[in-house]
């Protein structure tokens, strides 16, 4: 199969890059930081460490993963790899769905590893919940790294529109709060911003569904909480790979 | 390499160096608290990791110096950090068992005050605060009629099954005439024994305190 061809190429050039390095230190970091926190903790120490690893493992993995899709992208843009693999006779969307294949089974396999170490301090049922809600989560991070890494065709551009459309999924529940605030000015104006940020969140993933510390402190999540917000993952996420491959498709590249 | 790089390098290591070296550290200690910021700007601020940004907060409030902190900010902070994270105890804790315990009345009450609003929210979790500022409205505060009112709450509201009994008959406990010293034992003999308390750090500090509390009493005698 030629995309699973293409995917391993990509798991194989992230192998020899720095990516398990630095998620390895990153872990390390982070470990080191949980501990170091827990020690002035007078309380709930257990939960402090497992609140910080949760948080800034989540943050550290789908960053990392991000870099890694935009930079190999770029590179092989930049160095004609990509014009070389397209006079090969695989049809366009092999291409693409053989990368972003590659990257979805990077981004797993950097949620085992950001989520083994949270075994020491939770239940093992919390924690798959977890890893495996982070495991989409950074598939879609790499869908959109990488549609917007061809489609923009530059490294900061794409990171910095791949870093704004994740953080506004994981805000846009809070502004919208905000908007709503009965104490606000009900002049048109603001109707207008509200409806505004209504349809911006209509267009997003719900990522403040996904992943969430809470399962870690608490227990594991309910089932068809869990499940309705791991399918919104999957559905954003083919949007994504659709659009993507949409702009692949017609591009000149 | 030429030299005149590697002295550049080292220069500007050795201000680096001697820059933080005349630089005292900085601690919040001798900061000023201010009010906190309001609920929706602490959760868009968390980008929905409420867990860890409450509990972050709570070690950045805890470091400020007991006596030089305006206790009004305090338990604003607290109150704040309770709506963003409404199941960790952490900041009644601090409310019942740190801030409770000031040598200043006045300060004291804001503090007890909060925990007992804040029982009402959810009594089954957050009764063991209530319990400590019942006993401290007793013993430091000498204030009976709070400590029964607080004692009384923590009675008709607290009902999960792992209440212990002493707390469940809390006025009967409080007008016992037991001193401060003995109460404090039943307290944590009885909250180690009902499973309330098991975070290891908690227990190292309650220990502490009930060896200050000792000493004390047997510095008094």
């Amino acid at each position: 199969m030629p995309w699973a061809t293409l995917a391993r190429l990509v798991l194989i050039e992230a192998r020899r890059g720095a990516l398990p390095w630095l998620a390895v230190l990153s872990v390390l970091l982070i470990l080191a930081l949980a501990g170091f926190l827990s020690q002035v903790a007078l309380t709930e120490s257990r939960q402090l460490e497992l609140a910080v690893m949760s948080a800034l493992g989540r943050a550290c993995a789908l960053f990392l993963l991000a870099i890694q899709v935009a930079n190999s992208v770029l590179r092989e843009m930049n160095d004609k790899g990509l014009e070389l693999m397209l006079t090969l006779p695989f049809a366009r969307w092999t291409q693409y769905a053989g990368r972003l294949a590659g990257f979805v089974a990077c981004g797993a396999l950097l949620a085992a590893l950001f989520a083994a170490p949270l075994l020491l301090w939770a239940g093992p049922m919390a924690v798959a919940a977890w890893a495996l809600s982070l495991a989409l989560e950074a598939a879609l991070v790499a869908a959109a790294a990488l549609f917007f890494a061809m489609s923009l065709g530059q490294l900061v551009a794409s990171i910095a529109a791949t870093a704004g459309l994740y953080l506004l999924a994981r805000s846009v529940d809070s502004i919208q709060a905000i908007a709503a605030s009965p104490l606000a000015d009900a002049s048109a104006a603001h109707e207008l911003a509200r409806w505004a940020i209504d349809a911006v969140a209509f267009l997003l993933p719900r990522l403040d569904a996904v992943t969430r510390t809470e399962w870690l402190l608490y227990g594991p999540p309910q089932p068809p909480a869990y499940l309705a917000a791991l399918a919104g993952l999957a559905i954003y996420g083919l949007l994504l790979f659709a659009a993507g491959l949409f702009d692949f498709q017609r591009s000149s590249h | 390499m030429p030299g005149w790089l590697w002295l550049a390098l080292a220069t500007a290591l050795a201000a680096q160096l001697a820059l933080h070296a005349g630089r005292a550290v900085q601690t919040a200690g001798g900061a000023e608290l201010e009010p906190p910021p309001g609920l929706a700007a602490l959760r868009l601020a968390s980008f929905g990791e409420r867990e860890a940004l409450a509990r972050l907060l709570v070690l950045h409030v805890q470091s400020f110096d007991l006596d030089k902190v305006d206790y009004r900010h305090l338990v604003a902070w607290l109150r704040r950090l309770l709506e963003l994270e409404p199941r960790s105890q952490y900041p009644l804790f601090l409310a019942a068992r740190v801030y409770g315990e000031s040598p200043d009345p006045a300060r004291a009450r804001l503090a007890l005050d909060l925990a007992y609003q804040e029982f009402f929210v959810d009594p089954d979790r957050r009764w063991p605060w209530l319990a400590h500022a019942a006993l401290l409205a007793k013993h430091r505060l000498g204030d009976l009629p709070l400590a029964r009112r607080y004692a009384s709450a923590l009675q008709r509201h607290a009902r999960a099954p792992d209440v212990p009994l002493w707390a469940r008959q809390m006025e009967i406990f409080i007008l016992e005439d037991m001193n401060e010293l003995e109460a404090a034992r039943i307290m944590l003999g009885g909250m180690l024994e009902s499973g309330t308390l098991h975070d290891s750090a908690e227990l190292r500090f309650l220990r502490q305190r009930l060896e200050e509390l000792e000493a004390r009493v047997s510095g008094a005698r």
